[in-house]
């Protein structure tokens, strides 16, 4: 699996990829875990808002943090 | 769990919401907490009277007293009002998302697209550090340069923030008013920049963006989760900025009792034409929110600042701040910035000297 969170490092962002990463943690999920912080790569997926994730090329949610549990809703 | 995930997962999410009440549940418990919010509110008034001239024994008349009973009446009612509006407007932002923005500015023309721009601003979901993939947002979607800009000011000044202070400190004209001069400085700006032809001014790399169509996964929200969605916000919001209110509502307070009246009328009267210019430069460096800017405005107007000058301040520092310029860097030559900030700050003059010369 492909995760990448996207943002260019505001303190959301950070908190994204934490919840980000203890759910894998707590799902026992081996993901690959990329921070985006280049706008073109952003843009290229058509996300103009920030924190963002995508999974698998999936854009999950934009401009929102979200939440440890959100997270393992998409896991699953 | 891990051996059957599919059907697993799904029951266990459905479990998770029938715990909490159903849509019925959920609007009665709004209606009483909407109850209790008004019954609790109308009572901060005589409740600061009477902690501090009873309880306390402090004279109506002294420095500390009036100080004591501005801060122990404003700080909740300004807190208690901002809990109400950014839940509401957290409702209103989990329609209005960024990507929507985008669709609808995309088709507009100037002028009309600015004033769109402008009231899109206040309402949809902005943060300062979101600037950057805004603007490429906008620019690839083919919003014009000063539609963009329309958005770009009007979404950190006119928000529900400065607005609900503005109500709750000053009362609802002075709030209206910051409302439709803060939309109109941000519709001509905009307009005037989108006349200036800049667009050689934005950096390169963001001319050649080709935007991607987002494979967006399945965002269909129920009612409970924008209800959730603005809960989230109020946490997240009121939990931000409750330090600047509390602080700023005491300096307000020991303004409010220990500068003598009419003190600032020389210095932020309406009788300096200097008065104006110079508020707004003092404000463009000073980062703060209108959190804590809004409730020492208040207090200055009490010791016979003027209104024009006031209003010039506030936006000056609510609009033009400088971790934003920082940050619009990336994607906009300096001199692209430094006209932005030139004709926003001709704007607020107008509005300044304007108040100043009508109040």
């Amino acid at each position: 699996m492909q995760i990448q969170v996207m943002g260019p490092g505001c303190p959301k962002c950070e908190e994204t990829k934490k919840n980000v990463i203890d759910a894998l943690a707590e799902a026992g999920i081996a993901a690959d875990v990329t921070k985006v912080t280049d706008f073109q790569e952003m843009a290229k997926v058509g996300v103009f808002s920030t924190p963002a994730v995508v999974i698998d090329g999936e854009v999950k949610v934009v401009g929102k943090c979200p939440s440890k549990a959100e997270v393992l809703g998409w896991l699953k | 769990m891990q051996s059957k995930p599919q059907c697993a997962c799904t029951e266990t999410v459905r479990e998770g919401q029938r715990r909490g009440p159903g849509m019925t549940g959920q609007l009665a418990l709004g209606v009483l907490a909407l109850a209790a919010w008004y019954a609790l509110y109308s009572q901060l008034l005589p409740f600061s009277n009477w902690l501090t001239y009873s309880a306390l024994g402090l004279a109506e008349t002294s420095h500390l007293g009036s100080a004591i009973q501005f801060f122990v009446y404003d700080t909740p009612k300004v807190l208690m009002l901002l809990l109400l509006v950014v839940f509401l407007v957290g409702i209103i932002r989990s329609f209005v998302t960024v990507d929507w923005t985008r669709k609808v500015l995309a088709g507009k023309k100037e002028s009309v697209g600015n004033v769109l721009a402008a009231l899109l601003g206040v309402v949809t979901p902005f943060c300062s550090c979101s600037a950057v993939p805004l603007f490429i947002g906008f620019m690839t979607a083919g919003v014009p340069l000063g539609v963009t800009f329309s958005f770009l000011i009007s979404a950190p000044m006119v928000n529900e923030i400065a607005l609900v202070l503005l109500y709750g400190l000053l009362g609802w004209e002075l709030a209206a008013i910051y409302f439709v001069t803060g939309i109109a400085v941000a519709v001509i700006a905009g307009w005037v920049m989108g006349r200036m032809k800049l667009e050689e001014h934005v950096e390169d790399w963001v001319r050649e963006i080709r935007a991607g169509e987002a494979n967006m996964a399945d965002q269909t929200m129920t009612w409970s989760d924008r209800f959730r969605y603005a809960l989230d916000s109020v946490k997240d919001i009121v939990g931000r900025v409750w330090k600047f209110v509390v602080l700023g509502i005491a300096v307000g307070a020991a303004i409010h009792g220990y500068v003598p009246e009419g003190y600032l009328a020389g210095i932020m009267g309406d009788s300096s034409w200097w008065s104006v210019p110079l508020s707004v430069v003092i404000g463009i460096p000073m980062y703060t929110n209108a959190a804590g800017v809004i409730p020492v405005v208040e207090a200055l107007l009490g010791k016979g600042a003027a209104v024009g000058t006031v209003l010039a301040f506030m936006m000056s520092v609510i609009a033009l701040s400088f971790p934003e310029m920082v940050i619009l860097r990336k994607v906009l030559k300096p001199r692209l910035i430094a006209i932005f900030i030139g004709v926003v700050g001709c704007g607020i003059l107008l509005v300044g000297y304007l108040f100043n010369a009508i109040i």
